[in-house]
């Protein structure tokens, strides 16, 4: 369960500085709209504030020193075999130890708090979306709803949301800034990440790691919904203007295309996620996700889940 | 017959790329025309091209690297004025076939061809006189270094003209570098062009650690050497340990390429994040082997301009010790959003941030020796200060990254591209430049003009704010890397703002050049006869400048850290020994320019598939290797009459300056 077991300097320390210093940034990350979001800022600011404890003198110093012990002033004090003074080895070694040291406690604990992986605490139980990526567009099914988008994502605000993730193409990377960090998507491998929005809205999402030439277009939206009616209402209208996403419709909206049209999908196969990590697994040759459903076994789906990048 | 390489190979179709074709072609026969002219024929074969000479060698790397900024920096106009015309849905004028390329061969020529080079030609020309020694502990494997990476340079050219570089970002991540999705030859490019320069890059950092270890002065103690030298060392025990998973990580992915294995790709058992891993294993080590030397030279240049001992010796050379080694348990801080657990990203994270440790041990050891110091505000003393302010933002801003709560949402965004500019740029560069002015009279006889450098680095230093801040601003906003083109307004300006800062820093590269091109022209004013234009503090300012081949008649004594210092403190530096010695030299030998020529069309063989020829490339490589393992007339001995004689002229200059 998430809690915000970090120390409460984030919370005393970011509204303040936050609101002085950066409040003309909107849209990006230091604009959040989500839990995990806000906390990841809230982590910015304070290891910057923590940092400049030592940047500022240092940059101060250098200017300082240079100006006083310029060549040309003759009054300050010169001393050309001076070169070890044990007390200031002392403190400039004592001093960046210390705030590393009060640094990496935050790290630790905000790392932990902030792992991906760990599942929202709340009372509402989470939409669960399958992401895959493709050349070049974002696939989003709803298992539980039996649905499926293309570079539209939607979920009420203040519901938790659990995706899992992977790719049918080259490494990309899931990433809505405003709520929350990324994580990789990767071929025949699953990750996992929790967000939740807590504000309605519409907010952008794209690939942040390159995939290839049709990369810069690979954004998807994600809308927020202002309650779970108006969700209710999305799912209806895709499951009434869609199509159905089965093997043959999958293979072919996997083809490379650039700049895909949002689509709705009224229904999925079952279990295309597990059939699209499985496809990579164990064979040399890979078949196409409607040869592995059509056979309809696909082993490597619950091999898959359990190597290489999973929790360590 | 010729493999893959057909006459489509050549891209006819692309103006940009035909008119810089052109253009080289242009300067290339301009510059033939002129040695042939001028008849440097004869001269530039047996002074410089078959030269083992460190010093010469040296140089010859820094002109590479020179060479290779103007190209490097080229890619980096085009990228910022793509994006800067590239807004609120213009596509500009690289489309991403094109555009991808550049990013990919900015970042690898910035890297392997420019910066490596520059620090390598550096440490060329220093180490060895620093340390008292007639030349490196190989000569010939130090030419044969040289060539093996203008072997890689020529091949990176080609790809300009003959078929494509890669379109993957300069670290190639697998499954998008394997076959299925970069079919073409871009990668092959990139894989032979690395392999082979990272094997010239073996030899030479093998090749110093044996010099500094078996070739110093005998009275220098290891804790005797200049800090420079220290520094060099521990780049080159990181290059030792970590090019070698380099040259792994490589092998594999040809492996994958050619014969159809599957380490990184997505099916038959493959796995992209363990070349992530691997690249990475190697990658974060190599930023510690740019910066550390250069750091070497900050301490250089603010001891010898302060008219003072260095602040902390033995703290700077710990310090660097303990960076080279924390420099090897940091790498997965590069992909904190893999997916691996909380724990191992919190361990890699704090891994990280201990390193800035040592680094600000290190900053405030460079404050305390200007501190009671007599500072002289010489281009050299300029670059130093900017790196101290530049850099130390850019240290904050890095382990800001390391906190991987943090990373979630800075990582592959603009911010960190700002971020690594800032160290490098911040760091590196302005090392190298500042040690390119310092050391330039040593090497030519003659100063650089201060007028032009303190203009070339004013612009390099505001340009860099103006091109990097907007990159750290439009990380927050959420703009990632490597895009073509862009439709948010709020990005817009500052997008703007970065091409503009792009400019700066180009009259920053214009007025280096100017520079050269009126320190060389005004050289009798400039010139320096005392061979110690800064009253510095070691050894390679006791020889004559430029030094004569064997470096010094006599091997000098080593007393202290500032060793030269100490003889000039005992009014012995300058004294004249009763009687020379011969001295033993290695003889010039071409072996190592064969050896490259044949690497260099071997590699294009590979690239393309030409097998035969990749065969003959191959034993024409080992038949040149032992034609020159079984050549004995390898070395001679300098006649003490001829040592003698430029002695002699060397002191007469002296009792003149």
């Amino acid at each position: 369960m998430r809690t915000r077991k970090y120390p409460n300097i984030l919370r005393w320390l970011s509204p303040a500085l936050a609101a002085a210093a950066l409040s003309g940034c909107s849209g990006g990350i230091l604009d959040p709209k989500g839990q995990v979001a806000a906390d990841e800022k809230s982590l910015i600011i304070t290891a910057t504030l923590l940092m400049l404890i030592v940047v500022v003198p240092v940059i101060v110093m250098t200017l300082v020193f240079a100006w006083k012990y310029r060549a040309t002033n003759t009054e300050a004090v010169y001393e050309p075999k001076w070169s070890h003074s044990t007390k200031i080895e002392l403190v400039v070694w004592i001093v960046p130890i210390l705030i590393v040291s009060i640094l990496g406690v935050i790290t630790w604990k905000s790392t932990h708090a902030l792992d991906p992986y760990r599942p929202i605490e709340s009372d509402k139980k989470p939409i669960n979306v399958e992401v895959v990526s493709l050349n070049w567009k974002w696939l989003f099914i709803y298992p539980d709803l039996g649905i499926a988008t293309v570079n539209e994502l939607s979920f009420p605000k203040d519901v938790p949301v659990a995706f899992k993730i992977t790719s049918d193409a080259a490494m990309n990377s899931f990433f809505i800034p405003q709520l929350g960090g990324q994580i990789y998507s990767m071929a025949g491998m699953q990750t996992k990440l929790h967000l939740i929005a807590s504000e309605a809205g519409t907010y952008n999402g794209f690939s942040a790691n390159y995939s290839g030439g049709g990369f810069s277009g690979m954004k998807f939206e994600a809308i927020a919904q202002p309650s779970e009616e108006a969700f209710q209402a999305w799912v209806e209208k895709v499951r009434t203007s869609g199509s159905t996403l089965d093997a043959l419709a999958y293979d072919d909206l996997a083809k490379p295309s650039e700049k895909h049209a949002v689509t709705y999908y009224a229904s999925v196969a079952p279990n295309l996620f597990g059939a699209i990590i499985g496809k990579y697994m164990n064979t040399h040759d890979v078949g196409t996700v409607g040869e592995i459903l059509g056979f309809n076994t696909w082993p490597g789906a619950q091999i898959c889940l359990a190597p290489a990048n999973t929790e360590l | 017959m010729f493999g893959k390489l057909t006459l489509e190979a050549v891209p006819y179709h692309e103006p940009i790329v035909m008119v810089t074709l052109a253009m080289v072609a242009l300067g290339g026969l301009a510059l033939i025309a002129a040695i042939t002219y001028f008849r440097k024929w004869n001269y530039l074969w047996t002074e410089w091209l078959t030269s083992v000479d460190h010093k010469r060698i040296g140089v010859m790397y820094i002109v590479v690297a020179l060479v290779m900024l103007i190209r490097g920096f080229a890619d980096a106009m085009m990228m910022r004025s793509q994006l800067a015309l590239a807004t609120n849905g213009a596509l500009g004028y690289l489309p991403p076939d094109h555009y991808d390329q550049i990013f990919t061969a900015h970042g690898v020529i910035m890297i392997i061809f420019m910066a490596m080079p520059f620090m390598f030609g550096l440490m060329n020309i220093i180490v060895p006189l620093q340390i008292g020694a007639r030349d490196v502990a190989f000569p010939f494997l130090n030419s044969l270094s040289f060539w093996l990476l203008v072997a890689a340079v020529v091949l990176m050219n080609l790809s300009l003209g003959v078929g494509e570089f890669a379109r993957t970002g300069w670290v190639a991540y697998p499954p998008l570098s394997g076959l299925e999705y970069s079919p073409g030859v871009g990668v092959d490019y990139y894989i032979w062009a690395l392999q082979i320069s990272g094997i010239g890059t073996t030899l030479t950092a093998v090749n110093f650690l044996v010099t500094v270890l078996k070739m110093r002065a005998p009275t220098m103690k290891l804790m005797e050497m200049p800090i420079f030298t220290w520094t060099c060392t521990w780049a080159n025990v990181l290059v030792v340990t970590s090019f070698p998973i380099l040259t792994a990580a490589l092998g594999l992915l040809t492996l994958d390429r050619y014969l159809d294995f599957h380490f990184f790709t997505s099916d038959g058992g493959g796995n992209a994040m363990m070349y992530i891993n691997l690249f990475w294993a190697w990658g974060h080590p190599e930023v510690y082997i740019l910066i550390l030397p250069a750091f070497g030279i900050f301490s250089e240049v603010i001891s010898t301009f302060t008219g003072k001992r260095l602040f902390g010796y033995k703290s700077m050379i710990y310090a660097s010790g303990v960076i080279a080694f924390l420099g090897f348990i940091v790498w997965l801080h590069h992909f904190f959003t893999m997916g691996s657990g909380a724990n191992v990203n919190a361990f890699f994270g704090i891994a990280t941030m201990v390193i800035s440790v040592p680094t600000g041990v290190k900053l405030f050891n460079w404050l305390f020796t200007i501190y009671r110091g007599r500072l002289h505000f010489t281009s050299p003393v300029l670059w130093t200060l900017g790196f101290m302010v530049t850099f130390t933002i850019g240290g904050m801003t890095g382990v800001l990254m390391a906190v991987p709560g943090a990373d979630f949402v800075l990582h592959n965004s603009l911010f960190l591209i700002a971020h690594f500019h800032n160290t490098i740029i911040g760091g590196a560069v302005f090392g190298y430049l500042a040690g390119f002015t310092f050391w330039f009279p040593k090497v030519f006889g003659f100063k650089l003009n201060e007028k032009w450098g303190k203009a070339s680095f004013w612009f390099w230093q505001i340009g860099f704010y103006f091109a990097f801040v907007p990159l750290y601003i439009l990380g927050f906003l959420g703009m990632t890397r490597r895009l073509n083109h862009t439709d948010n307004p709020d990005w817009t300006p500052w997008l703007y703002v970065a091409c503009i800062g792009a400019v700066l820093i180009l009259f920053g590269i214009l007025c280096q050049f100017i520079q050269v091109f009126v320190s060389v022209r005004d050289r009798k004013k400039l010139v320096d006869e005392s061979g110690d234009p800064w009253n510095a503090h070691t050894l390679e300012w006791a020889t004559s400048s430029p030094p004569p081949f064997y470096n010094f008649a006599t091997t000098p004594v080593v007393h202290d850290i500032d060793a030269f210092t100490d003889m000039k403190e005992k009014g012995i530096a300058y004294d004249r020994p009763a009687k020379y010695a011969p001295i033993h030299m290695p003889r010039n030998t071409s072996a190592g320019l064969i050896i490259g020529a044949f690497a260099t069309v071997g590699g294009f063989a590979a690239i393309w598939h030409i097998w035969w020829l990749a065969i003959v490339s191959l034993v024409g490589i080992i038949a040149a290797f032992l034609v020159r393992a079984y050549d004995n007339d390898v070395d001679y001995y300098v006649q003490p009459a001829e040592i003698e004689r430029l002695e002699s002229a060397h002191l007469a200059k002296l009792a003149k300056a």
